[in-house]
C-alpha cells in the first residue's frame, strides 16, 4: 500500500499543531511537506514579523488567512538614540488597512518603533471588535485623540500599553472615554504621558475594573492620589507610581503604607519621579514579595537604594540609575540571590568626570554574589581587562552582556591597554551569550575573539571601535547566529561587507552609521542581492551627486521578499538595478 | 596601523564578482582622505588615526574631544582644537541613552538631588525638541542644552540645514527689537530665519527672550522664509516692549 503523506485527518493534525507554538516550530512543520503547509497556514494565529518591511501585508494575508495575534517592528534599534532621521519610515497604517478586511476576529495588535497615527488607531477601533491587547512600544505619531477613540470603542479591551511612546499630549480627557459599561481593563501602562489625567476618571474606570492587575500611572498622578487608587485594586500585581514626592506629613504617610500593604500580591514595582526618600518606607512591608524594581528614574542616593534592595530577597530584576554606587550593587549581591536581570543607568551621560562612585567593581560583585544573573546593561566610567575577565569566569552563563564605558575608546585604566582580551574572555566563557554591546578602545582583535567565540550570538552593537575592514569580517564570517548587526563611528568599509554579502541574506539587518562603506558597494550590493534591501540614508542629498567611492553617512541593509519599499523619504535610497520594475 | 594591502592577504578574498571593481581602477582604498575632506566625511585613515575630528553632519557640535587625562595619553592621540572651549563635545546618540530617559531626568525635582557638579555646560539634563526647515525633506531633533547662547544654535542649525545661513544676534545674543529697521530688512528678505512655539503655543521669533528664558519654552523650532515671518515680528516686538 503505497505511503500516504497524510494518514491523519486533517482535524486531528491541526488538533496536534495547536500544541505547537512558537514561530520556528511553526515554521518548521510548515515545510514537511504541501498538507502540511496546508494546514498549518490556515490554522497558525500567532504572527511575530521582526522587520516590517522584511515582508508586506499582502503576503502576509495570502499566506495566513486567520490570524488573532500580530507583533511588527519597525525601526532599526539605534533609532532609539537618534540616529534615524525623522521620517524614515516604520509606518504601520497600510498593515492595519490591510488586516482590517482580512482579520476582522484581530485580537492583538503589538507594535515596536513604529509610526503610529491618530488615523491607524481610530482604524483600529472601528474595524477590530474583539480587539483585546494594544501594545504600542517606542512607538510615535499619535495623540491622546487616536486614545480616546480606543477607549471609546474597543469593549473587550484588556490591555493597553504605551511603553516609552512618544504620545501627543492634548489632553487628560481622552480616558473619560472609556464608557460607564467598560469594565475589562486587566493591564494599563500610560507612563510616557506626560500631561495631567483626569484624576476621577482614572479613579472610576479602577474601581469598576475588578480584573485589574498592572497599573503603571505617570508622573503627574501625585502621591496623595495613589492610597485610594490602590484601596480600589487591592489585587495588583504590577504598579507604576506617579511622581513620588510629597511634603512631609505623618498621616500621609500612614495612608499611603496601609495602602500598599492592602495590595498583598504586588510583584513589579517602577515610576518613583521626583523621589522624597522619607516616603520610601511606604513600600517596605511588600518588598520581600518584589520579584522586579525598576528605580531607574529615581533620583535616590546610595544608603536609602541598600536599605531598600536589602528587603527585597526575592528580586529577579532590577533597574536602577548608578547613584546605587559599588556599595550599593555590593549590598544587592548579598540580599539578592535570585537576580536574573541588571541594568544601571547613567544619572549625568554628559560628565567626563564620574559623579558618583561606581566602577567596574559594582559589577565584578554582582557577576559574583548573584549566581543566577545572566542579563546586564552596565554604564559606568573606568573598566579594566582584569575586571572583565573574572566578571566573565564569575559568571559563564550571560545570554545578555551590554556594557557602555561612557568615554569612547578609553582603554584599561590600569594597563592602558584595549579592551581585546577582557570581551574576549566574556564570549569565551559565556557560551550561551546571544546579546552583547562593546565600548571602550577595541582593536581589530577583540572582533577575532567575537567571530571565534560568538557563535550564539545573535545581537551585537558596536560604537567607536576596530582599526579596519579586517574586524567586521571576523564578525560576518565567524557569528555564525547573527541575527542583527548595529555599527556606529567604526572604521569598516566595503572590503568586510562586500566579502560577506552571503551572510547578509541571512540575518535580519544590518545598520552602519559614520563608517566607511562608499556608495560603489552599496549599489553593488544591492544589485547583486535581490533578496536585500538596500538602503542609503544621507541627508547630504543624492549620492550620485558625489563620487561613487564616497562613504555613504547611513547604511541600512535587511533582508526582505517584498522587494524595496515605496514610502521612502527624500532622504532614503534603495539600490536596486530594476526597483522601477519590482513587482510587489 | 595596518595597510590596505595587509589587510585583502588577511581576508583572503575570493575573486567573486563582488569584488569592487572601481572605474578606472582595480581594488583601491575607497576611502581616500581627499575624498574625505571634500565630502566633509572623515576618512579612513583618520578614523584609524584616532583622531576624534568627527565631522559627520549630524555632529551639533564641531569639537574634537579631548579624551587624554593625564594617566592615558600614550596611546591615543589627543588633538584639542584651539578655536572651541574645553567643554565636552557631545555626539548624536552617545552615550546611547533614550531620549525619553533624558527628557525625564532633566524634568527632576531639584529638592533631593544630588547638587550638580559645575562641569561646564549643564550636563546631565536635555531639552530635546523637533526643529524643520520649509522646504527640507527631513526634520531633526536638537537638544537645546547642548548651546549656551542663539549663536551656538544658530550655528549647528546651519550646519544641519544648508539653506540656513547663520543668524543675526547682537552684542547681547538676542535679537535687536530696538532696531526696527534691521530687523524689517531681514524679515523681508528671502534668507531663513529661526521661530519657534513656545509654552502658550505661540509661535515667535527665535532670540526675543533671553536665552535661558528660551530653552525653558520652546517646544519646537521652525525655520522659515523671513517673508513668511513678518506676521511674527509685531507680536514679538510686543512682548519684547511689554517686557522692558
Amino acid at each position: 500500500m503505497p505511503k500516504r503523506a497524510n494518514s491523519f485527518p486533517e482535524e486531528v493534525l491541526e488538533y496536534v499543531f495547536s500544541f505547537i507554538q512558537t514561530d520556528q516550530d511553526r515554521s518548521s512543520i510548515s515545510t514537511v511537506c504541501k498538507s502540511w503547509y496546508e494546514i498549518e497556514r490556515w490554522c497558525r494565529r500567532r504572527i511575530f514579523i521582526g522587520n516590517c518591511y522584511a515582508v508586506s501585508p499582502r503576503m502576509l494575508i495570502r499566506r495566513f488567512p486567520d490570524v488573532r495575534s500580530i507583533e511588527l517592528k519597525g525601526k532599526p534599534h539605534f533609532a532609539d538614540f537618534n540616529l534615524v532621521p525623522e521620517g524614515w519610515g516604520g509606518y504601520v497604517y497600510p498593515w492595519i488597512a490591510a488586516m482590517a478586511s482580512a482579520y476582522p476576529w484581530l485580537e492583538e495588535i503589538k507594535l515596536k518603533r513604529m509610526v503610529v497615527t491618530d488615523e491607524t488607531l481610530e482604524l483600529i477601533a472601528k474595524s477590530f471588535k474583539n480587539m483585546k491587547l494594544l501594545v504600542l512600544s517606542s512607538c510615535e505619531g499619535f495623540s491622546t485623540d487616536g486614545l480616546a477613540a480606543i477607549a471609546a470603542n474597543c469593549r473587550n479591551l484588556r490591555e493597553l500599553d504605551l511603553h516609552e511612546s512618544d504620545v501627543e499630549d492634548l489632553s487628560g480627557h481622552w480616558l473619560s472615554h472609556f464608557p460607564d459599561t467598560y469594565t475589562s481593563l486587566v493591564s494599563l501602562n500610560i507612563a510616557c504621558l506626560g500631561s495631567e489625567l483626569s484624576f476621577s476618571a482614572l479613579e472610576r474606570l479602577v474601581a469598576r475594573c475588578p480584573n485589574l492587575r498592572s497599573l503603571r500611572l505617570n508622573r503627574s498622578v501625585p502621591l496623595d492620589r495613589l492610597a485610594n487608587l490602590l484601596r480600589l485594586a487591592p489585587r495588583l500585581t504590577d504598579l507604576g507610581t506617579g511622581a513620588y514626592s510629597a511634603e512631609w506629613r505623618p498621616d500621609v504617610f500612614a495612608i499611603l503604607s496601609r495602602a500598599i500593604s492592602g495590595c498583598k500580591e504586588l510583584k513589579s514595582l517602577s515610576g518613583f519621579w521626583d523621589v522624597v526618600p522619607s516616603y520610601l518606607p511606604a513600600i517596605y512591608s511588600i518588598c520581600p514579595g518584589l520579584t522586579s524594581l525598576n528605580l531607574s528614574y529615581a533620583t535616590i542616593q546610595s544608603p536609602a537604594l541598600v536599605k531598600l534592595v536589602s528587603q527585597c530577597p526575592n528580586l529577579q530584576r532590577l533597574w536602577v540609575l548608578d547613584y546605587i554606587e559599588d556599595v550599593g550593587l555590593d549590598a544587592l549581591a548579598e540580599s539578592c540571590k535570585d537576580l536574573r536581570e541588571l541594568r544601571v543607568f547613567p544619572s549625568d551621560p554628559f560628565v567626563v568626570e564620574p559623579n558618583v562612585s561606581l566602577t567596574e567593581q559594582g559589577l565584578i560583585s554582582v557577576s559574583e554574589g548573584c549566581p543566577k544573573l545572566h542579563s546586564v546593561l552596565y554604564f559606568c566610567r573606568q573598566m579594566s581587562n582584569d575586571a572583565l575577565i573574572t566578571i566573565a569566569r564569575n559568571q559563564p552563563n550571560f545570554t545578555c552582556f551590554r556594557l557602555c564605558i561612557i568615554e569612547p575608546k578609553i582603554p584599561d585604566y590600569l594597563t592602558l591597554q584595549p579592551f581585546d582580551v577582557g570581551f574576549g574572555a566574556i564570549v569565551e566563557n559565556c557560551k550561551n551569550l546571544r546579546r552583547l554591546s562593546v565600548s571602550g578602545l577595541l582593536t581589530d582583535q577583540a572582533f577575532d575573539y567575537i567571530g571565534t567565540y560568538g557563535k550564539k550570538l545573535e545581537m551585537l552593537s558596536i560604537a567607536f571601535a576596530g582599526d579596519s575592514d579586517l574586524g567586521l569580517h571576523h564578525i560576518l564570517s565567524g557569528c555564525d547566529n547573527l541575527r542583527k548587526l548595529e555599527i556606529r563611528d567604526c572604521p569598516f568599509g566595503d572590503k568586510a561587507l562586500l566579502a560577506n554579502a552571503a551572510k547578509l541574506e541571512t540575518m535580519r539587518s544590518l545598520w552602519m552609521s559614520s563608517c566607511s562603506v562608499s556608495y560603489g558597494a552599496c549599489k553593488l550590493l544591492g544589485q547583486r542581492l535581490p533578496r536585500l534591501n538596500v538602503e542609503v540614508i544621507d541627508e547630504r542629498g543624492h549620492p550620485e551627486s558625489r563620487p561613487e567611492n564616497s562613504p555613504v553617512e547611513k547604511l541600512y541593509i535587511y533582508r526582505s521578499v517584498a522587494g524595496p519599499r515605496f514610502d521612502m523619504p527624500g532622504f532614503v535610497w534603495t539600490m536596486d538595478e530594476d526597483s522601477a520594475l519590482r513587482v510587489t | 596601523m595596518t595597510s590596505m594591502l595587509g589587510v585583502e592577504r588577511d581576508l583572503n578574498l575570493r575573486e567573486t564578482e563582488l569584488c569592487l571593481g572601481l572605474p578606472g581602477g582595480g581594488t583601491t582604498t575607497v576611502a581616500e582622505p581627499e575624498t574625505a575632506k571634500t565630502t566633509g566625511k572623515r576618512g579612513f585613515s583618520e578614523t584609524v588615526d584616532l583622531k576624534l575630528n568627527l565631522q559627520s553632519k549630524e555632529d551639533l557640535n564641531d569639537n574634537v574631544k579631548n579624551i587624554a587625562s593625564k594617566d592615558k595619553n600614550n596611546l591615543l592621540s589627543c588633538t584639542k582644537d584651539p578655536s572651541k572651549p574645553p567643554a565636552k563635545a557631545q555626539v548624536v546618540g552617545w552615550p546611547p541613552v533614550r531620549s525619553y530617559r533624558k527628557n525625564i531626568m532633566s524634568q527632576k525635582n531639584t529638592s533631593e538631588e544630588k547638587t550638580e557638579k559645575a562641569s561646564g555646560g549643564g550636563g546631565g539634563s536635555a531639552a530635546f525638541v523637533k526643529v524643520c526647515m520649509d522646504g527640507a525633506p527631513y526634520l531633526r531633533k536638537v537638544d537645546l542644552k547642548m548651546y549656551k547662547s542663539y549663536q551656538e544654535l544658530s550655528n549647528a542649525l546651519s550646519k544641519m540645514f544648508s539653506s540656513f545661513t547663520t543668524g543675526y544676534y547682537g552684542t547681547q545674543g538676542m535679537i535687536d527689537f530696538m532696531n526696527e529697521s534691521k530687523l524689517m530688512d531681514l524679515l523681508n528678505s528671502s534668507e531663513y530665519v529661526p521661530t519657534y512655539e513656545d509654552k502658550d503655543g505661540d509661535w515667535m521669533l527665535v532670540g526675543d527672550v533671553p536665552w535661558g528664558m528660551f530653552v525653558d519654552s520652546c517646544k519646537r523650532l521652525r525655520i522659515m522664509k523671513g517673508s513668511e515671518a513678518i506676521g511674527l515680528a509685531p507680536k514679538a516686538m510686543e512682548k519684547c516692549k511689554g517686557r522692558s
